[in-house]
């Protein structure tokens, strides 16, 4: 199996997450993680689904989203040509021995604390998923009371906008 | 199929537009649309509807017994003619009753416009009495759906489910509305705008492609045209004719695409799959070149998969992208409407035929058809007369078709007399030959055959049915006498769920669990079909020997003021045959019970 990253530019319209969703799952595929939210075009929401399936497969997954009409456009997001980005909040047991050693990881990954209670501090941390995982490992030892995360989100990089042909008829 | 926004006649100009209610909106939606007939039945949520379709007589609506009859009332009619078939229904119950029918719309690609009502929009949500949701029942099964909890929303909603139905790969599409937005008031403006971004069906295919198809073709030794479903749909049957007989390659036509291609014709070898003939499926697995016009590698066609076909390059032609190569990868893949693409082919075909350099007095499948002449004459489709001295149901199939001709419209439930009757009847014109075939739904033929002589009341049209099937919608006799309906129904009587049974007898050890259903010879025959028919108002005659057979069929054909209902008592043994076993590859094709390479344990 390998991970793909599909960008789906779709109609805002009440049940499209069902109708997306529910394809995934009568089809027989996995959706890994989803994010939804609005584009740039009033109208439009833009989906980012993490999917690991072979190429194949995919093949035909994307040919059946295209198949849903509320569906206008879907891409495959290359790791190397594209921006990946996840967003994790984390609450984290401390206390007054480990409090610094938390921060200090927090400090390396770049990541930064958002709510500070005596006894945990809520952690917010962005990034791809190879560092995420990292800083969820390192603070694992200190006991990770919460998890919040948001799917994986993704844009192309360079000038060039998934919207752009779509209007042009 | 177009991708041009449906034609619509322009509603007569005026400075303001006209008030309506959103029950006449939808009337007046429909009949714009160039709908004439509906079939439908009354409930809660859709009186204020059904109190406007009184007022009107633009469209004729068919008051049925069960909303399924009304979905595959509405299918037997879009099959028969390839327009649109529309089917109403109430909320909750009524609209699950749909469900099966547009699950079978769906597998077959049937243009049907399904209409429910909705609970008022200030309830939905709360399990108001008649509630379902029935957009998310049916998502997996429809093409699209929309919900109306608006009056001003309801033309716009009509009209895109209308053309979503239509086009492409046609398929059902449910529009779903609220109570109150039937009762409130809206201007009525037409047309609709149509704002679907999304839907762009491709209909013209890549010029390439079809190149690349036409060199394929001339240098195949063992072409077959494979035709599926989709040729009917796209009305592409003279572009078929065409094809096949430029090019001398042989044709088989699947269980959805009977009467596509004449069965007269000689380049057809009959249908291919399962229960297809030895020619037809011989020469798809032994073929070097399979262009599959419409059709989608159906299990019960390929068999085995991976072992189908092993030495054919595959040109895939549809108008739905996801079936290329969904189960077979294509070599060279064509999306687009079954009639442009072989209008195209046609053409390409004869620009690279003008450019061969190759002798032609010698076609180069010369070789090819000699071996599937043999197969044709060492394998003809027949049968056998049943040992226990009964009537062979095969030949009351084929007796049926014979007397009544190519002209009428058969509709089959699903079964051994659905296999029987696309064997044994000869078809030689589309649309003819209605049958479930990819959701194989029992009880679709009594009320699809009332569909279709709504649409074609000129024609004659025959449900061939089973015992079993027969008794899942018979209720639609009642429709069909009310109404003048006068539908022939052949009621295969074999006294048993007989396609379950011959693979209970064939696969295991002959244990025939629960398939007797006590209809026919031996049994207490419950229920009696020709008293039954007899308190339906139809005509009830009942054949238990082949003499009676012809009389029989020409006293049904001459009896047009009600319906007819012949029950044919027939043997429970007799089996459907040629047969590929589940499972194996085709090769492993079997004539008749004992004439054929036996297989192994599946």
């Amino acid at each position: 199996m390998t991970s793909h990253v599909l960008s789906l530019l779709v109609e805002d319209k009440p049940g499209l997450l069902t109708r997306v969703a529910g394809l995934f799952a009568r089809r027989g595929f996995n959706i890994e993680s989803l994010a939804v939210g609005h584009s740039e075009i009033p109208g439009l929401s833009r989906i980012t689904i993490l999917v690991d399936v072979e190429d194949v497969p995919l093949e035909q997954v994307t040919k059946q989203l295209n198949k849903l009409i509320n569906v206008i456009k879907i891409v495959e997001l290359d790791v190397a040509q594209s921006v990946q980005r996840e967003h994790l909040l984390i609450k984290v047991k401390v206390d007054n021995t480990t409090r610094s050693q938390v921060l200090e990881a927090v400090n390396l990954f770049r990541a930064s604390v958002v709510d500070v209670a005596t006894d945990a501090v809520v952690i917010e941390v962005t990034g791809d998923s190879g560092k995420t995982q990292a800083l969820l490992r390192v603070l694992e030892p200190f006991g990770i009371r919460e998890l919040a995360q948001s799917g994986l989100l993704a844009i192309g990089r360079g000038s060039k906008s998934i919207t752009e042909r779509v209007f042009k008829n | 199929m177009t991708t041009e926004p449906t034609p619509v006649p322009s509603a007569p100009a005026s400075t303001e537009p006209e008030m309506l209610t959103g029950s006449g909106a939808i009337i007046r939606t429909l009949e714009l649309l160039g709908v004439t007939d509906v079939f439908g039945i009354p409930g809660g949520a859709v009186i204020p509807l059904y109190d406007e379709l009184m007022t009107q007589d633009k469209i004729r609506h068919i008051l049925v017994r069960h909303e399924q009859g009304a979905g595959h009332a509405a299918e037997g009619y879009a099959s028969a003619t390839g327009r649109v078939g529309v089917a109403i229904a109430t909320s909750g119950p009524g609209a699950t009753n749909l469900v099966t029918a547009i699950a079978d719309a769906y597998m077959d690609s049937v243009p049907l416009l399904a209409i429910t009502g909705q609970v008022f929009s200030t309830s939905m949500g709360t399990d108001a009495f008649q509630e379902a949701d029935i957009i998310g029942i049916t998502m997996p099964i429809t093409k699209h759906s929309f919900l109306a909890r608006r009056a001003e929303e309801i033309p716009a909603a009509i009209a895109s489910a209308y053309h979503i139905a239509s086009t492409g790969r046609p398929g059902p599409v449910l529009v779903d509305i609220t109570k109150d937005a039937q009762q409130n008031l809206a201007p009525f403006i037409w047309p609709p705008k149509l704002d679907l971004p999304g839907y762009r069906p491709i209909v013209k295919a890549h010029g390439k492609q079809v190149q690349a198809a036409a060199q394929l073709l001339l240098a195949a030794k063992k072409p077959v045209l494979y035709v599926g479903g989709g040729v009917i749909r796209a009305g592409a049957s003279p572009e078929l004719l065409e094809l096949a007989e430029s090019t001398g390659a042989p044709v088989v036509t699947t269980l959805m695409a009977r009467g596509a291609f004449p069965d007269s014709h000689p380049q057809h070898l009959g249908m291919p799959g399962m229960h297809g003939t030895v020619p037809a499926v011989l020469a798809l697995q032994e073929s070097d070149l399979i262009i599959s016009l419409g059709a989608r590698f159906d299990d019960r066609v390929t068999g085995k998969i991976s072992e189908f076909a092993p030495n054919a390059k595959i040109v895939h032609v549809d108008v739905d992208p996801a079936e290329i190569s969904k189960i077979r990868t294509a070599d060279v893949p064509i999306v687009g409407d079954a009639k442009d693409v072989i209008a195209d082919l046609i053409l390409a075909y004869a620009d690279a035929a003008k450019g061969a350099t190759s002798d032609v007095s010698v076609p180069a499948t010369a070789e090819w058809w000699t071996y599937l002449h043999g197969l044709k004459e060492e394998f003809p489709l027949g049968f056998t007369e049943p040992t226990d001295g009964l009537l062979a149901p095969q030949y009351v199939i084929q007796r049926i078709g014979e007397l009544t001709g190519p002209e009428a419209v058969y509709a089959a439930g699903v079964g051994q007399h659905q296999m029987w009757a696309a064997q044994f009847i000869k078809y030689e014109r589309p649309n003819s030959w209605l049958n479930s075939g990819g959701a194989g739904t029992m009880g679709y033929s009594v009320p699809a055959a009332m569909g279709a002589k709504v649409a074609e009341p000129d024609r004659v049209v025959w449900s061939i049915d089973g015992d079993g099937c027969f008794q899942m919608t018979n209720q639609e006799l009642a429709t069909c006498t009310i109404n003048k309906i006068p539908i022939k129904v052949a009621i295969i009587n074999n006294s048993s769920l007989g396609m379950v049974r011959q693979w209970q007898s064939l696969f295991y050890d002959g244990r025939h669990s629960f398939t007797d259903l006590n209809t026919g010879h031996g049994t207490a025959m419950v229920p009696d079909f020709v008293k039954m028919a007899d308190a339906y108002g139809a005509l009830g005659i009942r054949v238990t020997s082949k003499d009676q057979v012809d009389d029989a069929i020409k006293l049904a054909l001459a009896t047009n003021d009600r319906p007819v209902v012949i029950d044919f008592i027939v043997s429970p043994g007799a089996m459907v045959w040629p047969m590929v076993p589940q499972g194996v590859s085709n090769s492993f094709v079997q004539y008749a019970k004992d004439h054929a390479p036996t297989w192994g344990d599946e």
